[in-house]
This record gives C-alpha cells, sequence and structure tokens, in this order.
C-alpha cells in the first residue's frame, strides 16, 4: 500500500480499536455510502481475523436508491456483521416525527429524530460515523472523539482538547459519543482505497443512464419520491453519484466514468466539492451543518 | 512520501487563517463552491477583498467575531507532499485547542505581525511547541507590506526571537519574511522581498526533511486489543493488536511483555494491510507471538535488552486546561497513557514556568488554566515511559476529571531529576 495511505489506514485502525476496547456498547453507522463503506472494511481489518465486535446501523429514511439497500444487505451478509435498521417510516407511524410533504420536501432532517431514538432504545455509547472533515467547514472543526450530551447535542464552542493520539472517551450514562475515525481522509483518498483494496461499491457510483431533471442547478433522479415539476423535463442522461445519501437531495453529476481509475482521475480534476455538487440539503445557510450536527444530527 | 502535519500557532490576528486561506488558494488547492461563497460572504460583510480566513473560520460564532475558537483542518497536495493542516487559535482563551492543533504535528508555523513583533502569545506558543517537542519550527514575520517590506524590522524580529528561543529546546528553526493577505514570499517569490534569499514558504513545506524524527532505536509497543477469534477456523489464534510507539518489531525478534517481564519470540505478524516481515513506527499491527503468556490492553512488549523506564512516582511537565477548575493536589483524577488507564494523585508543584521570562516560580500550589508547571505524580499502577523528548507516544498522557469528563491536562513525562 502507498506510503500516504498507509498512515491513514494505521489511524482509522487505532482509533477503531480503541473504541471497541473503551465503550461498552459501540455501533457503526452504515449507509452503503462510499466513506461508510471504507470505514466498515477498516473495522474489518481492525479484528481479522475475528469478527467485527459491534453491529453496524442503517438509518433509513425509506427514500433511498434501491441498488443501496440491495447492495448494503449483501455487504452487511459477506462481511458477517449484523445490521440494525432505524426507520424513519417507522418514527413517523409512531408520532415520533411528523412527515414533510410538497414537491421538494426531503426527510433527510428527519433521520435525527429516528438516530437519537436508536441510540437510546440500543443503549449505545459509541457511534461511528464516516464523516471526512474535508467534507465541510464545521466538520472540518470536529474532534476525533466528539462528545454528545444527553440530548445528543455538540456544543462546537467548548469541545474537548485532544492530544497526540490519547483519546478520552469518559462520559455518562445517556450521553454518548460520536467517533470519525476517516476525519483526516479526503475524498480522493478514499477512491484510492477503493482501487487499491478492490473495495465493492452501490453500482449507482459509476457511470449510468438514468432519468433526471434539472433543479437547482443540480441533476436530481426521477424517483417514487421524487417527481419532476410541470417545468422541469425529465430527460435521459450519462450520470453517476459522487455521495450517496436520501434519495431526495442527493444529485447526480454528468460523467462517463465507468472504472475506478477514470474516477479517479475525475476527482482529482474536480473544481467543485463533493457537497456542493451533490447535496441540496448543504444550500440552506452558510451554517446549515452546524446548525444541523448542534441538533444532533450525523 | 508520507504526509506533512502542521499547524499555524502565533497571537490573534497575526494572520493565521488568512496564510492558510493564501497557501490553498494559491497552491489552486480551493474548490470553486468554496470560493463563490467565501467571496459572497466577504461582499456581504463590505469586506474590499476576498477575506481568505473565512475558508478555515467555519463556525457561526467565529464568523460573528472574527476570530479562530477551534483548530479547522485542511488538506492539500501538490506534486511532491501532501498536507495536513490545523490552523489554530491564536487567542489567548483557546490555548487548549492550540495545543490539541500542535499535540502531533511535523512543523509548526509561527506568525508574527511584523509592526508588533514578539509579543506574549508569540513566546507561549513557541514554549509549547518546544514542550510539545514540535521537531521543526517555521517563524513567518507576517504583514511585511505593513512594514515597506523593510529587511531591518525582519532582522530585529529575528534576532529577537533567537535571543527568546536559545532558553528553548528547539531543534530547528526558519526565518521568513512574508505577507499572507497578498501572497508574498508564500507560494511564489515576490518583487518586493528581493533582498530576501531563502526559499518560499511552500519550498520549504514541500522539502523539509522529516524522515529521520521516528525514534527507530527502543522498540515499543503498547498492546491495545486482543484479537481471539472465536471461531473454528481460527481457533488458536491469539493476536497482540497495537501501534508501534518506537524501534523496528521483526519476525523473529525476542521480545519481553511487561508489567510480567516474561519473554517470548515473535512468529508473525499481522497487519491491516496483511502479513508482513517487520513493522516501523507509527504503523498498526497485530504481534503473534512463540508463547501462550498471559498478556492484556495496557501491557507493554519491548526487547528485553531495551526497556522503557517504569514508575508509580513520576515527574512531568503538565499543561492545566480546565476552565472550569484548578489542579487541586489531593484529588485523584483519571490518567491516560497509551493504552492505559489508571489513577492519579499530582502530589507536588515543583515550580511554574513563567511564560515570559521563563523563570521557573517555586512556592506555587496550583495551576491555573492555561499554566504549565513541572509537577510529581503518583499513579495506582506502574506506567511503563520514556523521556517525552526521546518519544512522544510513550513519554505523553492527559489527565481527566472524573466528575466532569474534562480533558484537564496533557502531561509530558521527564526523567527524574539526579
Ligand atoms: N496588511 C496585511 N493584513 C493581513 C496580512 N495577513 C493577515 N492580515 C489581516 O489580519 C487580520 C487577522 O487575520 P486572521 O488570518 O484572521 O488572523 P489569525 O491569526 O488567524 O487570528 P486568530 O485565529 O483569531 O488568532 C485580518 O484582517 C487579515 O486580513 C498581511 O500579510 N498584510
Ligand atoms: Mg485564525
Amino acid at each position: 500500500m502507498k506510503s500516504a495511505l498507509r498512515g491513514l489506514v494505521d489511524e482509522s485502525v487505532t482509533i477503531i480499536r480503541e473504541v471497541a476496547a473503551e465503550f461498552e456498547r459501540p455501533v457503526m453507522l452504515f449507509s452503503g455510502g462510499k466513506d461508510s463503506v471504507v470505514m466498515l472494511h477498516l473495522a474489518v481489518r481492525a479484528f481479522s481475523p475475528a469478527r467485527v465486535p459491534f453491529p453496524v446501523m442503517h438509518i433509513d429514511t425509506g427514500h433511498n436508491f434501491p441498488e443501496v439497500i440491495e447492495f448494503r444487505d449483501r455487504t452487511v451478509a459477506e462481511l458477517d456483521v449484523q445490521l440494525i435498521v432505524g426507520s424513519v417510516q417507522a418514527s413517523i407511524d409512531a408520532g415520533r416525527i411528523q412527515d414533510v410533504s410538497g414537491p421538494r420536501a426531503s426527510r433527510n432532517p428527519l433521520q435525527t429524530v429516528t438516530l437519537l431514538d436508536a441510540i437510546a432504545e440500543h443503549r449505545f455509547d459509541a457511534v461511528f460515523g464516516g464523516a471526512r472533515r474535508d467534507e465541510e467547514r464545521a466538520r472540518a472543526k470536529e474532534r476525533v472523539y466528539s462528545f454528545r450530551d444527553s440530548f445528543g447535542q455538540w456544543d462546537p464552542k467548548s469541545q474537548r482538547p485532544e492530544l497526540w493520539g490519547i483519546y478520552n472517551g469518559r462520559h455518562k450514562p445517556g450521553e454518548h459519543f460520536r467517533i470519525f475515525p476517516l476525519s483526516n481522509w479526503t475524498e480522493l483518498d478514499i477512491w484510492r482505497f477503493v482501487d487499491e483494496c478492490d473495495i465493492p461499491l452501490p453500482s449507482i457510483y459509476f457511470a449510468h443512464r438514468r432519468r433526471v431533471f434539472r433543479r437547482d442547478g443540480m441533476w436530481m433522479a426521477e424517483s417514487p419520491f421524487l417527481v419532476a415539476d410541470g417545468d422541469e423535463p425529465v430527460s435521459e442522461q450519462l450520470v453517476r453519484f459522487r455521495t450517496v445519501g436520501d434519495a431526495t437531495c442527493t444529485a447526480a453529476i454528468e460523467s462517463s466514468a465507468t472504472t475506478l481509475e477514470q474516477i479517479i482521475a475525475e476527482t482529482a480534476a474536480a473544481r467543485v466539492t463533493e457537497r456542493g455538487a451533490t447535496r441540496a440539503d448543504d444550500r440552506i445557510s452558510d451554517a446549515g451543518m452546524e446548525d444541523r450536527k448542534k441538533q444532533g444530527y450525523f | 512520501m508520507e504526509r506533512l502535519r502542521f499547524a499555524t500557532v502565533g497571537s490573534v490576528d497575526d494572520g493565521k487563517s488568512t496564510l492558510i486561506g493564501r497557501l490553498l488558494y494559491d497552491s489552486k488547492s480551493i474548490f470553486e463552491d468554496q470560493l463563490e461563497h467565501i467571496e459572497s460572504v466577504s461582499k456581504r460583510r463590505g469586506t474590499d477583498y476576498v477575506d481568505l480566513s473565512l475558508l478555515t473560520d467555519g463556525l457561526r460564532a467565529e464568523r460573528e467575531q472574527g476570530i479562530t475558537i477551534d483548530v479547522a483542518y485542511r488538506y492539500f497536495a501538490t506534486p511532491k507532499r501532501s498536507f495536513i493542516i490545523a490552523d489554530c487559535p491564536g487567542h489567548i482563551q483557546y490555548t487548549r485547542n492550540m495545543i490539541t492543533g500542535a499535540s502531533n504535528v511535523d512543523l509548526a508555523i509561527v506568525l508574527v505581525d511584523a509592526r508588533t513583533g514578539i509579543v506574549e502569545q508569540t513566546r507561549r506558543h513557541s514554549l509549547l511547541a518546544s514542550l510539545l517537542g514540535v521537531p521543526h519550527l517555521v517563524i513567518c514575520v507576517n504583514k511585511m507590506d505593513l512594514v515597506d517590506w523593510s529587511p531591518d524590522v525582519f532582522n530585529r524580529i529575528r534576532e529577537e526571537f533567537e535571543e527568546f528561543a536559545s532558553r528553548l529546546s528547539l531543534r530547528d528553526v526558519t526565518f521568513l519574511p512574508i505577507s499572507a493577505l497578498q501572497g508574498d514570499n508564500v507560494v511564489s517569490r515576490s518583487p518586493n522581498l528581493t533582498w530576501f534569499e531563502g526559499p518560499t514558504l511552500l519550498h520549504h513545506l514541500e522539502n523539509v526533511y522529516t524522515a529521520s524524527d521516528d525514534n527507530r532505536v527502543d522498540a515499543r509497543f503498547p498492546v491495545q486489543y486482543v484479537i481471539r477469534p472465536q471461531r473454528a477456523e481460527h481457533h488458536d489464534y491469539r493476536g497482540y493488536a497495537g501501534r508501534v510507539a518506537g524501534g523496528v518489531f521483526r519476525v523473529g525478534d525476542d521480545v519481553m511483555v511487561l508489567p510480567s517481564g516474561l519473554t517470548t519470540t515473535i512468529t508473525g505478524i499481522d497487519s491491516p494491510t496483511g502479513p508482513l516481515q517487520q513493522v516501523e513506527p507509527g504503523h498498526t499491527a497485530t504481534l503473534l507471538l512463540q508463547d501462550d503468556l498471559s498478556i492484556a490492553r495496557g501491557d507493554m512488549i519491548c526487547r528485553p535488552n531495551n526497556r522503557p523506564r517504569q514508575a508509580q512516582s513520576l515527574e512531568a511537565m503538565l499543561c492545566w486546561m480546565d476552565d472550569a477548575a484548578s489542579l487541586q493536589t489531593d484529588r485523584i483524577y483519571s490518567l491516560k497513557h497509551t493504552t492505559k488507564l489508571a489513577r492519579a494523585k499530582v502530589t507536588k508543584v515543583l515550580y511554574r514556568l513563567n511564560i515570559s521570562t521563563l523563570h521557573r516560580e517555586a512556592d506555587v500550589r496550583s495551576l491555573a488554566l492555561n499554566e504549565i508547571g513541572r509537577v510529581e505524580i503518583h499513579t495506582t499502577a506502574p506506567l511503563f515511559y520514556d523521556d517525552y523528548h526521546a518519544n512522544r507516544t510513550t513519554g505523553s498522557f492527559i489527565l481527566v476529571d472524573e466528575n466532569s469528563g474534562q480533558t484537564c491536562a496533557a502531561g509530558m513525562l521527564l526523567s527524574p531529576r539526579t
């Protein structure tokens, strides 16, 4: 493995093992997106030949690309890990949250309630997330071990110091930590690792023909959850996804990259950030992510 | 080539965040949507140029106050090297965040405002960089545009810093004149600084030699996790996972396990990328051993003829970081050292370091927020450690307040005074 990637792998594996050793009930978020796939493969490598000593969890908005759900189920079976699904639909049915409606509605922000409920129900004390600091300016500020109070809130103004590679996971019952083993990886590092280690990914990351329409300058995929307005003509285009999330707020990019080599070249030459190109939810305000994180979002 | 980790430090408003923005901008590492964003924010606020510090000052409160509160991490690469940047806050109130950012870097850039020269925060951050053992320091005299690009100003600041630094233990110090705002001598040479014959900042960052910074002599492997698959096909597998804190471990090496003192031989090395013949400092591995010894997390694997120190009474330099409570000498704290958790009491403050004069102030009983002192510590279990200057991993620890959970102090272990 190339030395620059090896250093990142060492750091991530060390963090994953440290959490497994020190917390009672860790869980790893797993959406089937590229970052969570890489994180899960690192966990497998961290404990090999033993099993990964914690379950994985998907917070399912019910509005996913079918290819991704199929990939999710196949991957957990192949890697022999236990999958827990936290369902936004179930939270709606139970009256914990109200569904959103209208042509621009997205369930993405609703995930926070389902996530916090699942953490409370299973009494998880450490929740691994695949967020990277290069993704977004609030994430660029977050610790690897990120403390959450009993309301699940992040307080960016008083984060615990985090020195050397010594992590402090001390907490009271009801509080928990979000753990970010991929903090120092960039989008390009993720792709290089996927390439070097032959990691399978959902097919929608590779160029394919799909029915899409233009909204807010981005290509949105037509789906049962997202329909075009009258003035948004639908056409078939050659596209791929740079990130994979809820189908209502994740856009596709025009691309003909069908191989990892082509995707790496495309990523290296990209002039727009991953979230800027694909995430409708990040355009809300100057501090959209910061505000959502304060409420307990991923 | 390995990544270079570096931090920007120095007093508030000396231009750290602007410098990072400039470095990213001039090396073409800024994306269009990021640039559009900071352009529109700058315009909305009536700044007459694009405020590059907005690239790292991403929190709402930071933008409202125009200062950095917590470390921001940024990433960029040139054809020669990849970089991880920690942009640290300069304000004294956030010193612990500066320590967070600077604790594990290869290099620190100390920004100095050419108009004001060395101020108290410059000294504090340089002292912290020295205590933290940051191997390489670059003193950037910034805002040269505001002092008419004067070589005299640059040389005066350089002399003043050298005089102060002669009492610190800094290994490698470089001085550069720059203007972060306009990018003079950051990525490219400047027509305004023709009198300066040294390199640009980026050239220096790309070429600074770091390969010899690791301790490759003293073999240290803190056991982090015991891997025992409960599966038929790996029934007899028992591996000791961790990260090499020093030296090199090879298949066939005789090793000693502490605290038991028993010796055995390495029969195999597994790693996240497959089996290895040897594993070097900083890398993770799972060691397979000849004999079935009782080994647990927190134990230390080393070579029989090169062991770490072992003690329950220790001396350390301590940086106090808790704003809610000062150090209390009769109180028990949690102590985390490598993979070992213990409880500890600070039994005595030997002296407090005066940041400005570097004088050792005796007759002190406590340390308050941002104070640094030499202390005696007693732990409930022996630590296997090295002097911090010999090994940053086995020589460092943190103290945790058992009530609040706060990380209240950072400690650097020292050989006892004789
Ligand atoms: N004229 C001039 N102004 C500069 C230069 N570098 C930075 N500044 C200005 O100095 C001010 C402070 O810059 P910042 O980059 O926010 O300073 P900082 O060191 O990051 O401050 P903290 O992070 O809060 O400690 C801003 O108004 C900058 O535009 C320079 O080279 N020349
Ligand atoms: Mg700043």
